[in-house]
């Protein structure tokens, strides 16, 4: 087997809670990411869910190198991205890219959409001038369709559907092999939505793209990805097959968010059980010992409360963090 | 596929042409009298002080005539001569120029110090901030004019006369352009940090950072351009703030020397006569006071027109 494009091991990003002035002492960390490790193969989609605030966008910051690591490393095309210095580093800039989830903060509103989508191509001088960087630019735009005679305008004259397609414009600039999809829907309106996710599986045959894509909308993830991988509270808790991953959940938590997806059809709404998870999501700054999950999850035993559960994989490629999976 | 994945773009084919930036902020500059006749006001200043050199000399305006002293507005002298029989109308001219260039370049001393310390401690946070940051407010509250008075003092023990663009000036002006730069940028670059703070947590910052844009592009052509409006509308009220600054401190006897005139030094004698000669202070003040508004009503107008949270159009 060849190894996979992206290769993330026990990642983990603690940010640490300042106090004092002149004197900083650190009180405390929020976890927002705790030793989470999966691998991306060339051309697939991962999915990354789980509720808001789980650390779904920090993973995929820190994976980047845009926050450093508290720990852990990720390797993306043979390069390990947090050691990463110099040349190299701009070797990873350019091979993994980033798409954001709001449309209107990622655009620098005082660019032009011309210098925005060549900034890539002018950082790593890609092409030898400005005329050739036009050119390109124009062919971006046409490939995430929109109309090339609006490179000279300014981002606040574009809809929000239009803005997301110049930031994937963006980050396909520099012809990256790998590219993080921060929920890069959930800001549009949901007929743009499947305008957006189209436009992306279209890129990804084009372009034999690797995505990594992280949502909260479970039937978009499904749609769209080939692996989906579930996050709560800073861990990753379950990690298979797409179809696998819907059909037969084995961690508790994957179960109650699959059961909160709501079914088009109002009969069977209202036959299906459905898991309903009391409290709130704890806070990262202090996490429940033992299994992060125990003091929501139905079927939690006193074992729960005391050993954190092993990342096992249960079946061939369907790993999960669970004492109780089996059953 | 049941969506089409082209965006109904064609809309945009007959949409009205858009208004830039710009012109946005030039609707909005319009609409605030106040600003619109600062800036007219301030334009005639402008001309009157460099467009006036090429009716009369500079060695007009510093031609002594005891024999012509403290006389009051007449045809040869329209504003009066003073002490030693200068001729004001010519003294006006020549030292509304320097007065100016003062005004702006020491504007643009205090603009750069303040963006560098302002840039730096916003964007790099931390430690560093912490540091600028403490310096940056033990400064302002040092009071400027002492500190003014204190550096003019200091500075002004042996100065030469430069020459430039073959015109000869006091060595003082270059002085006080930079002890007014360096006491009041301060304030600009606490504006400047708040605006790179508060910036640099955008999510286009972070998409710069993920494409491998230097750390200095990142600040001069990212941040900087959109903390521009802040930044204009400080430097042309330290324009104001310098012109007014100059004076103060050339009539207390420690600004430009003579026989360079300014605005401000020529008020210098004035308050000995201020029955016996009102001339003498007068047109000098007049020209401060009109500079000093029409500067400051034209900085609100900015302010109003470039900031985006301001009503639209």
């Amino acid at each position: 087997m060849t190894e996979p494009l992206v290769r993330v091991e026990n990642l983990t990003k603690h940010f640490p809670i300042r106090k004092g002035m002149l004197i900083e002492r650190v009180v405390g960390a929020v976890q927002a990411v705790d030793s989470i490790s999966f691998t991306i193969e060339r051309g697939e989609t991962l999915g990354m869910v789980g509720e808001s605030g789980c650390g779904k966008t920090t993973a995929g910051r820190t994976l980047l190198g845009l926050y450093p690591a508290t720990s852990g490393r990720t390797i993306i095309d043979g390069h390990s991205v947090h050691e990463a210095r110099g040349s190299e580093l701009m070797q990873v800039r350019r091979k993994a890219q980033m798409i954001f989830q709001d449309p209107y903060a990622s655009l620098n509103p005082r660019w032009t959409v011309n210098s925005i989508v060549s900034e890539p191509l002018r950082v790593h001088k890609l092409l030898p001038n400005q005329k050739a960087r036009n050119e390109r630019v124009k062919e971006l735009l046409e490939l995430v369709g929109l109309n090339a005679r609006h490179i000279n305008r300014f981002p606040h004259e574009f809809s929000g559907g239009q803005r997301q397609r110049i930031g994937i414009a963006r980050a396909l600039a520099s012809e990256p092999l790998f590219i993080v999809c921060d929920e890069p829907i959930s800001a549009l309106d949901v007929s743009i939505q499947a305008q957006v996710v189209n436009l992306l599986e279209k890129l990804q045959d084009q372009l034999g793209l690797t995505y990594l894509f992280v949502a909260h909308d479970l039937s978009m993830v499904r749609h769209i990805c080939d692996r989906v991988a579930v996050m709560y509270l800073g861990i990753m808790v379950e990690l298979a097959e797409r179809d696998e991953l819907y059909e037969n959940p084995l961690h508790p938590y994957t179960k109650a968010l699959l059961s909160a997806v709501p079914v088009p059809d109002p009969r069977k709404e209202r036959e299906r059980k459905r898991v309903i998870l009391t409290g709130d999501v704890p806070s990262p700054i202090n996490p429940p010992s033992g299994c992060r999950f125990h003091p929501r999850c139905p079927i939690a035993v006193e074992r729960c409360k005391v050993d954190v559960p092993e990342w096992r994989e249960l079946k061939p490629g369907h790993h999960v963090a669970c004492h109780l999976a089996e059953n | 596929m049941s969506v089409s994945d082209q965006p109904v773009n064609m809309i945009a084919e007959i949409e009205a042409p858009s208004l830039s930036l710009s012109d946005l902020t030039w609707r909005r500059f319009k609409r605030h009298k106040m600003a619109i006749a600062g800036l007219v006001v301030l334009f005639l200043l402008i001309i009157y002080s460099f467009g006036g050199a090429f009716f009369v000399t500079e060695k007009y305006a510093n031609f002594t005539d005891t024999k012509e002293r403290l006389q009051a507005p007449n045809a040869k002298h329209p504003f009066g001569t003073d002490t030693i029989g200068r001729d004001l109308l010519a003294r006006t001219i020549y030292g509304g120029q320097i007065s100016i260039i003062i005004g702006i370049t020491a504007a643009f001393v205090e603009v750069m110090i303040g963006i560098v310390i302002g840039a730096v401690a916003g964007y790099f946070g931390g430690k560093i901030d912490a540091v600028l940051m403490r310096f940056t407010e033990a400064m302002l509250n040092l009071p400027q004019l002492l500190l003014l008075i204190v550096m003019a003092k200091f500075f002004s023990s042996d100065i030469k006369n430069i020459e430039l663009f073959g015109r000869e000036f006091s060595g003082s002006v270059v002085v006080i352009i930079f002890i007014i730069g360096l006491t009041s940028w301060p304030y600009l670059a606490r504006i400047v940090r708040a605006e790179f703070l508060s910036i640099k947590e955008r999510e286009f910052i972070l998409a710069a950072r993920a494409t491998g844009t230097p750390t200095w592009e990142i600040i001069f052509k990212h941040i900087l351009p959109n903390s521009i409006a802040p930044i204009v509308v400080s430097a042309t009220l330290g324009v104001a703030g310098a012109i007014s600054l100059e004076a103060y401190v050339s009539f207390l006897g420690l600004g430009v020397r003579a026989p360079t005139a300014t605005w401000g030094n020529m008020l210098e004698n004035a308050y000995r006569y201020i029955e016996s000669a009102y001339w003498m202070w007068f047109f000098p003040g007049m020209f401060i006071v009109l500079i000093v508004l029409s500067i400051n009503f034209l900085g609100d107008g900015l302010r109003d027109a470039l900031d985006p949270r301001s009503r639209t159009v």
